[in-house]
C-alpha cells in the first residue's frame, strides 16, 4: 500500500484486524526499502538474521533503539535528496538524534499530522496562540524537536502570535489584545508542557492576584513534550487541567505524544484522557526481560511503529519510555484503534522530550 | 494590480527573490521556501487576496504553478 492511500482513511476508523493487515503491509514494504537503501540498516538486519518471509505481524518486525540515531547517520536516500535535517531535544553536553527527511517524508510528515489533530480541533484555521518565544524557529536549516512541533501546529494558525518574548516573559498587553480582538472565536492555543506550567500558568496566577484576569474559555489547548519535571513538582494531568481551568477558564486541553524520529505521527489525548494510536501508526509494549509483547493492562517498554518515513530506517523503534496499553477499539470516546498511558522514562534513560529538556535547566 | 501580478509579488516578498525566478518554482527549491517559508507565503497570499486557505491546500501548494490552480479553485475565486 502507499502511503497517499492511508492518508485517504479517517485515522481512527479502522478495527484491530483492519489496521494489522494494513500495518504488516506498509511495514514490510518499508523494512525491505530501507535494507535495500540503507547500508548500516541492512546489516542489522543480516546480524539478526531476518527474515522477511517469516513476519506474520508488524508486531514481528525488528525495531531499533532510538538512540541509534545518534550514534549513527542513518538514511535511506542520497544527500542531495535531503531537505531538513531534524534533531531531538537534548539537554546541554548530550549528542542528538539526526533525521534525515527528504521531500516525501517531509511532506507526509505534515499531511499526517493535520489528518490526526484536525479529529480533535476541526478542519478550520483559528487564531493561534503559540506559548513560546520566536527564536525557537529561527535557524531554518537545522530543526529542533521543539522548533519542529510549533511550525508543524502553524498551519492550523490563522493569525498567529507568541506568548513569550525571546526571555520567556509573557507579553501580557500583546494577549490581551489577540483575545480582544478575537472575542467570541475559537482559539487554538499550542505549547509545551513545561512552559506552560512555568512561564504561562504561574504568570496568570500571579497576574490574577493584581486583578489582571485572562478568558481562555473558548481555547484548545494542545500540549507535549513530557511531564517530568512536573511530576516532580507534584502536577499531575488531573491538576494541570484544573489549575488551567481555574484560572483561565481553558478546559478544553489535549495531551499529546509523539518523537521527533517519528514526526507527524502523533499520540493524541482523547476526552477521556487517553492517548490514542491512529491507522498511521501504531504502539506496542514489551517487557524489559525478553521483549515479548505485554498483555493489555501491563505496562512495559514502548515501541513505535509509523508508516511514514521513507527516508530514515525509523519505521520500528524501541524508544526509552514505559507505558502501558488500557485497551483495543473500545475506547469510551468512540475512536478505534489502541489507547494508552505513558508512565515515564526507564530508568538511568538520557531526559529528552522538548519540555523535560528545556525544564532540566531549573534544577533546584 | 492584476490578480497575477499580485501573487508573483507574494512569492516575492515571501523568499525575496525576482520575478524571473518564478516559474516552475517548486517547495524546497530554494533555502527561503522551507517550511517557515511556506507559512509566510501563505500568509502573504491570504493578505494579498484576502482569503483564508484551507489546510490541505497550504500542504498541496508545493510549486508556483500547482499555487496559481489552488487558488482559481471556486472557494478562493482568483482569476489568473
Amino acid at each position: 500500500m502507499i502511503f497517499e492511500e492511508i492518508l485517504s482513511i479517517h485515522p481512527y476508523s479502522l478495527d484491530k484486524d483492519e489496521k494489522e493487515k494494513l500495518l504488516t503491509g506498509r511495514l514490510l514494504k518499508l523494512t525491505k526499502l530501507h535494507q535495500e537503501k540503507c547500508l548500516e540498516y541492512a546489516r542489522i538486519l543480516e546480524s539478526i538474521h531476518f527474515d522477511a518471509d517469516k513476519v506474520n505481524s508488524y508486531t514481528d518486525l525488528p525495531f531499533l533503539p532510538v538512540r541509534l540515531f545518534k550514534e549513527l547517520e542513518l538514511k535511506s536516500v542520497s544527500k542531495e535528496d535531503v531537505v531538513k535535517t531534524m534533531t531531538s531535544s537534548g539537554t546541554t553536553g548530550q549528542t542528538v538524534s539526526k533525521i534525515y527527511l527528504d521531500r516525501t517524508t517531509s511532506s507526509n510528515q505534515q499531511k499526517t499530522m493535520v489528518k490526526i489533530v484536525s479529529e480533535f480541533t476541526g478542519s478550520g484555521r483559528m487564531p493561534m496562540i503559540i506559548i513560546d518565544c520566536p527564536s525557537v524557529v529561527k535557524n531554518r536549516t537545522m530543526f529542533s524537536a521543539r522548533g519542529a512541533g510549533i511550525l508543524g501546529f502553524s498551519i492550523f494558525g490563522s493569525t498567529k502570535i507568541y506568548a513569550f518574548d525571546d526571555d520567556m516573559k509573557l507579553d501580557i498587553e500583546g494577549v490581551k489584545k489577540f483575545l480582544d480582538k478575537f472575542q467570541g472565536q475559537k482559539i487554538l492555543l499550542f505549547g509545551f508542557t513545561f512552559m506552560i506550567w512555568q512561564h504561562f500558568y504561574k504568570e496568570l496566577l500571579r497576574l490574577e492576584e493584581d486583578g489582571i484576569t485572562f478568558d481562555l474559555s473558548n481555547g484548545i489547548l494542545i500540549h507535549g513534550g513530557g511531564w517530568k519535571k512536573l511530576v516532580s513538582e507534584m502536577v499531575n494531568p488531573e491538576e494541570f487541567h484544573k489549575k488551567l481551568k481555574d484560572v483561565c477558564g481553558l478546559e478544553n486541553i489535549h495531551d499529546y505524544y509523539g518523537m521527533v524520529e517519528q514526526t507527524g505521527c502523533i499520540y493524541m489525548e482523547c476526552e477521556c484522557g487517553y492517548l490514542h494510536a491512529s491507522i498511521f501508526s501504531d504502539v506496542i509494549t514489551r517487557r524489559p526481560i525478553d521483549f515479548y509483547e505485554c498483555d493489555i493492562g501491563e505496562t512495559g517498554i514502548i515501541q513505535v511503529v509509523s508508516t511514514i518515513p521513507e527516508s530514515y530506517p525509523g519505521h520500528s523503534l524501541l524508544t526509552e519510555d514505559e507505558g502501558t496499553i488500557l485497551g483495543i477499539d473500545n475506547c469510551p470516546c468512540g475512536r478505534k484503534g489502541k489507547y494508552f498511558k505513558i508512565n515515564g522514562r526507564l530508568k538511568n534513560a538520557e531526559i529528552r522530550g522538548c519540555s523535560d529538556t528545556y525544564a532540566d535547566k531549573f534544577k533546584s | 494590480m492584476s490578480n497575477l501580478g499580485k501573487y508573483n509579488l507574494a512569492f516575492m516578498n515571501a523568499f525575496e527573490i525576482s520575478e524571473d525566478q518564478l516559474t516552475g518554482l517548486k517547495y524546497q527549491d530554494i533555502e527561503a521556501w522551507d517550511s517557515v517559508g511556506h507559512m509566510q507565503l501563505v500568509a502573504e497570499l491570504e493578505d494579498a487576496f484576502d482569503i483564508m486557505m484551507d489546510t490541505d491546500d497550504i500542504i498541496d501548494l508545493s510549486s508556483y504553478e500547482k499555487g496559481q490552480k489552488i487558488l482559481s479553485k471556486e472557494e478562493y475565486g482568483v482569476e489568473f
